[in-house]
């Protein structure tokens, strides 16, 4: 199970709202008890891409996160990115560059702009699964 | 010497290069790892050659990308 709170899922909606029509894409980091992942830190990042099709998260952002990350006692969970115009699932592309199993793969559609859908996946080789996703009032 | 990767100090042999640590490191799908020494980023094709000093700093950074 993966949980976010309400601030940090709409931290992710509204900056991918802004950065339309391209995909935005950014980390997630937080702590793991047991099975359950929490979201506690939520990172808006370049899409140096710049496209509505393709992300790259931005290395040099990436590795302040990571630095911080470390520095807040956190652990990186995974990264998440936006579909503007398809639904919230895994592209061939998605899975194919999803090198960590351990990692949660978070993908929010807008294709309903007010209507946001963010889901979350487990992807190892060619398999994406959907994981149950808490959005935490 | 020692070298601080990933936030974890670690004792290694004098002059290891890049390449050398990730395999000391298990280091997954190497390809599609970015890795920068003291903040900065170093090119994939000098990761045979680059000579590690005792204290660098290294992270390694998985490309993260996709597309819908």
């Amino acid at each position: 199970m993966v949980r976010i709170s309400k601030e940090n899922y709409q931290k992710i909606v509204e900056h991918a709202i802004a950065e339309l029509p391209n995909e935005a894409c950014g980390l997630i980091a937080g702590r793991v008890d047991g099975t359950d992942k929490f979201i506690e830190k939520v990172y808006l990042l370049t899409n140096v891409d710049h496209s509505n099709e393709h992300f790259s998260l931005d290395p040099k952002e990436q590795l302040a996160a990571v630095k911080e990350i470390r520095n807040l006692g956190y652990i990186p969970l995974g990264n998440w990115h936006s579909h503007p115009e398809s639904p919230s699932r895994p592209s061939e592309e998605d899975k194919r560059l999803a090198y960590d199993k351990n990692a949660s793969y978070l993908i929010l559609s807008l294709m309903e702009q007010e209507n946001p859908v963010l889901n979350s996946f487990h992807i190892e080789g060619t398999d994406a699964s959907k994981e149950e996703l808490i959005i935490e009032e | 010497m020692r070298i601080i990767v990933s936030g974890e100090t670690k004792e290694v042999k004098e002059e290891i290069t890049i390449a050398e640590l990730i395999e000391l490191e298990n280091v997954e799908t190497p390809e599609y790892v970015s890795v920068s020494v003291n903040d900065e980023f170093v090119n994939g094709e000098d990761f045979a050659t680059y000579k590690l000093k005792n204290g660098d700093v290294v992270e390694f950074l998985y490309f993260m990308g996709g597309g819908q």
